[in-house]
């Protein structure tokens, strides 16, 4: 059977059509596209909603008294409008939980990837995966029934602690952002090849020694960005900090006094009764840009911190 | 040259280095434990305070002022429903996001934008969201303070991190199923459908189910949304129709937030026992998950 | 390339001059013990003496009755078809197989008198004294200084670290192409050089003896050259042991030649004959031995 230049030319015809398609897929494309864009169209709905109703707020407000005061007081006498005291009580509070997070999230996940026999591990990480899945109202009770009653009264003196206090947030915030930080990091330096393991055990390392020296800084970017995906979560948590540290902002890193973060004072204002257009409303929005803009700077860091991991290894 | 007798045994400097390496094991190890422990404290004790309170009638009762009689029936109600909203809303949209990432996207600059936004997207603080949710869906739209409001505010703030699971379960799908059905004359989107979105649905569930069980533990943007109120009323349909979406609702952990800080004291018991409510139910969705996961594992 | 002369050899037919263990079961499936005329002492005085050596990887029998002596200061080279147990028998020699949970070793293997075996023996101590470097080369995700300096880091070893690094570059035949810049990453060089780089990591240790795993396996040839001719001048100060696929390498670079041969891929790998390279190549004594080596299979 030959290609005469008529059947060619057939073939021509069927081939064309089938490149574009049924005519159905044509659909199902802009079906599919019309999905993506719709990730895309909320990023622009928060930033317009939030651009839009802080430009409200910014009528009554300068800038120069959002982001150069330092008192944060919405609602009584003399009314203040500084950001940095409620950034001083995120800030508190994120830096109390990385503190008690990083170190022992870090040893979990050497623990696990260096030292732990494979049946432990396999014990173990679902168990971190639990931790993982728990809603944080969860975590913000205990924090409010335990934690302050049972140990941090007793440890350090009723007088010292105060009933919000940051510290009781700190530590569960810590234990919010544990299974992140073990998981992320665990899975980084399992990645690391089997080979540099050797290298160094033939050059007459210890176990710890292969750990710290080859393994930890081979795994360095991943490690990095799960602290940075950790930090983002901590500053974007609600509950626990607003049931725990308090509604009174206070320009502090003490972990035993009271604070209030940006998503504390958020949900104060969505939990009250204050009027819409309102400046003390408005203010809402305004903090959360600032939130918004702070949660975007780490949760790209992370990302190409994550890519970086990626392409070394994978 | 006669050899001299070789001592082997640990030196002294590497005797202090073995010595550190082995006390370190057990410092990495209670680390870890610390952990476990947390869990264990956290469990226990949420399971001895609320278990007087937790029975049939707790999940069945509304809010009441006595503490015995007060139960969490509209929250339990208000979550179903709501979830239910935000799983119809969201899961065509994840899917259809993920599968038009990985398979038909043109590979440039734009569809990096994409994967950032979205990467962003899925750590955005959750009552951000609610704030979102607000002002499009309460104010704009005039969904009042609803179900409907709600659901579709949770289906934006799960959708992130359902197409970022969706796009690793695709893409687990080895290229070799995709080529062979192409070789064979297959459309893209032929192969996709019949190749490789059936491998992936194990993978894709999981993700599913994960992110149900995070929204039905969330609580800061259905605040923002309006569901903190006292309701004695059961949320939703029955009677079917569309203004039952309309209802004014609350969810589980709501309740659990609105005992938790009851100043009476005797709540108490009704907020664990909320919580034993809630954590059996995030539990199990975790699950359904793993086994999904384990049973489907094949790579 | 060596030809092997094809006739005019004469082989002892083994079969008939076995010498059979007693006591121990022996399936038919394994391979024969060698004779005793198939294996050699060599006259140096010996780094490594291995006595009724076997290895384990859990019910798997890899090797067994491995007796050799390994001489100082010479090269001696492992061959055998793939799957004969030289790489488990290579990291016998420094305690790696510590490194695989179900590995499990029997018999004596004698460090300059000392079992490396013994109970309260320290690997750490064995690994100073015995480096190694892997068919892959693995240099650290780290600048070359630090690669070269790690070991010696490590092990606490005294001196000036400068000194101690441009020392082991210069011994491993590298300097003069890396000592503009050895902040430059050890992962930026080209595949001989990172293992030129693993070498003189190794070299910095100050080790007795060096162990390579089919050490050019993954390089071009000119590379594998160089790393040839650095193996003949560290003989002047160390003893090396190195496994090698390639028989052509063996005959080159090797003064004296083990070669085992195992029943199944992976099972009950066997010392067949050792003796001075030379004498294997020209004229070996175990009729498998010529086999191997006239490449009728392998």
């Amino acid at each position: 059977m030959s290609v005469t230049p008529e059947s060619f030319g057939g073939m021509t015809e069927a081939l064309r059509k089938r490149a574009l398609g049924h005519p159905g897929e044509v659909l199902i494309m802009a079906l599919l596209v019309s999905c993506a864009a719709v990730s895309l169209i909320t990023t622009a709905l928060i930033v317009g909603v939030l651009v839009r109703e802080s430009a409200t707020f910014f009528q009554d407000v300068s800038f120069s008294e959002f982001f150069l005061e330092t008192e944060w007081q919405p609602l009584f006498e003399p009314v203040s409008f500084g950001i940095w005291e409620l950034v001083a009580g995120t800030l508190n509070v994120t830096f109390w939980a990385l503190v008690i997070a990083v170190p022992l999230g870090l040893a979990t996940a050497v623990y696990l990837s260096e030292y732990a026999h494979p049946n432990t591990r396999k014990l173990l990480k679902p168990v971190l995966e639990a931790l993982a899945g728990v809603p944080t109202v969860v975590y913000a009770y205990f924090g409010l029934t335990f934690v302050t009653q049972e140990v941090l009264r007793p440890l350090l003196g009723t007088e010292n602690v105060p009933v919000f206090n940051a510290l009781a947030a700190s530590i569960m915030l810590a234990v919010m952002i544990l299974p992140t930080i073990a998981s992320i990091s665990e899975d980084a330096m399992s990645n690391v090849p089997r080979d540099l393991r050797e290298a160094a055990y033939g050059l007459g390392s210890t176990r710890l020694e292969v750990a710290i020296r080859v393994v930890f800084p081979a795994a360095l970017s991943g490690i990095i960005a799960s602290i940075l995906l950790a930090i983002a979560r901590v500053v974007g948590e609600t509950m626990i900090v607003a049931i725990l540290a308090g509604s009174t902002p206070n320009m502090t890193l003490n972990p035993l006094s009271g604070v209030q973060t940006m998503t504390g004072f958020m949900l104060q204002v969505g939990l009250g009764d204050t009027q819409r257009g309102t400046v003390d409303y408005q203010a809402l929005f305004a903090v959360g840009m600032m939130l918004f803009l702070i949660t975007l700077l780490f949760n790209i860091a992370a990302y190409f911190f994550v890519r970086r991991y990626r392409e070394e290894y994978e | 040259m006669a050899s001299q007798p070789i001592i082997l045994r640990a030196s002294d400097a590497v005797a202090r280095r073995q010595l550190v390496s082995r006390l370190s094991r057990y410092l990495f190890l209670g680390s870890t434990l610390i952990g476990v422990c947390v869990l264990v404290v956290l469990a226990y004790d949420t399971i001895a305070t609320g278990a007087s309170r937790f029975s049939f009638d707790f999940i069945t009762n509304y809010p009441s002022r006595f503490s015995e009689k007060a139960g969490v029936r509209p929250g339990v109600l208000g979550t179903l429903w709501v979830l239910a909203v935000t799983v119809v809303a969201s899961i065509p949209v994840a899917i259809g996001t993920a599968i038009w990432i990985e398979e038909f996207a043109p590979r440039n600059r734009f569809i990096t934008i994409v994967k950032i936004n979205l990467a962003n997207l899925a750590g955005v603080p959750s009552i951000i969201y609610g704030i979102l949710g607000l002002a499009i869906f309460v104010r704009f739209y005039d969904m009042k303070q609803s179900i409907l409001a709600g659901g579709l505010t949770l289906a934006l703030m799960i959708i992130p991190m359902t197409v970022i699971a969706a796009q690793e379960a695709i893409r687990q799908v080895p290229p070799s199923l995709r080529d062979g059905a192409l070789a064979l004359g297959a459309t893209r989107w032929q192969s996709v459908r019949h190749n490789v979105l059936p491998n992936a649905i194990p993978g894709i569930m999981t993700g599913i189910i994960l992110a149900v069980s995070r929204a039905a533990g969330e609580t800061a943007a259905l605040i923002m949304i309006g569901g903190f109120t006292f309701i004695r009323f059961d949320p939703g349909p029955p009677p079917v129709n569309f203004d039952a979406l309309l209802d004014s609702f609350t969810v589980l952990p709501i309740q659990i937030y609105g005992y938790t800080i009851d100043s009476r004291r005797e709540f108490q018991a009704n907020a664990s026992a909320g919580i034993i409510v809630l954590m059996i139910g995030v539990m199990t969705l975790n699950l359904i998950a793993a086994v999904i996961r384990e049973r489907f594992r094949r790579y | 390339m060596r030809q092997l002369p094809a006739s005019g050899v004469s082989i002892l037919d083994t079969e008939e001059a076995l010498i059979r263990t007693p006591g121990v079961e022996r399936n038919i499936t394994s391979a024969p013990a060698p004779a005793q005329e198939a294996i050699r002492i060599p006259p140096e005085e010996a780094v490594f003496r291995l006595k009724d050596v076997g290895a384990w990887y859990g019910q798997k029998h890899a090797l067994s009755d491995i007796n050799l002596d390994i001489p100082l200061k010479r090269v001696t080279a492992l061959i055998g078809p793939s799957g004969c147990g030289k790489s488990t028998l290579l990291r016998c020699l420094n305690r790696m197989n510590d490194l695989i949970p179900s590995a499990r070793i029997e018999g004596r293997v004698e460090y300059h008198g000392a079992n490396i075996y013994d109970r309260g023996v320290d690997p750490v101590e064995v690994r100073r004294r015995i480096g190694m470097v892997f068919q892959k080369p693995n240099p650290f995700p780290k600048s070359i200084y630090d690669n070269v300096a790690f070991g010696a880091r490590v092990n606490g070893i005294k001196g000036n670290m400068d000194e101690i690094v441009e020392r082991a570059l210069h011994q491993a035949a590298i300097w003069d192409e890396v000592k503009n810049d050895l902040r430059k990453s050890g992962l930026a060089l080209s595949g001989g050089q990172q293992q030129r780089l693993c070498i003189a990591r190794a070299l910095a240790v100050q080790p007795d003896v060096i162990l390579m795993d089919e050490p050019c396996s993954a390089l071009d040839p000119i590379a594998t050259l160089k790393i040839e001719d650095l193996i003949r001048e560290l003989t002047q100060d160390f003893t090396i042991v190195i496994v090698t696929h390639n028989m052509q390498q063996a005959a080159r670079v090797s003064d004296y030649t083990a070669f085992l041969l195992a029943a199944e891929h992976g099972l009950n790998g066997h010392l067949i004959e050792y003796g001075p390279t030379t004498e294997i190549f020209t004229n070996p004594r175990d009729r498998r031995t010529e086999d191997y080596i006239t490449g009728r299979f392998g």
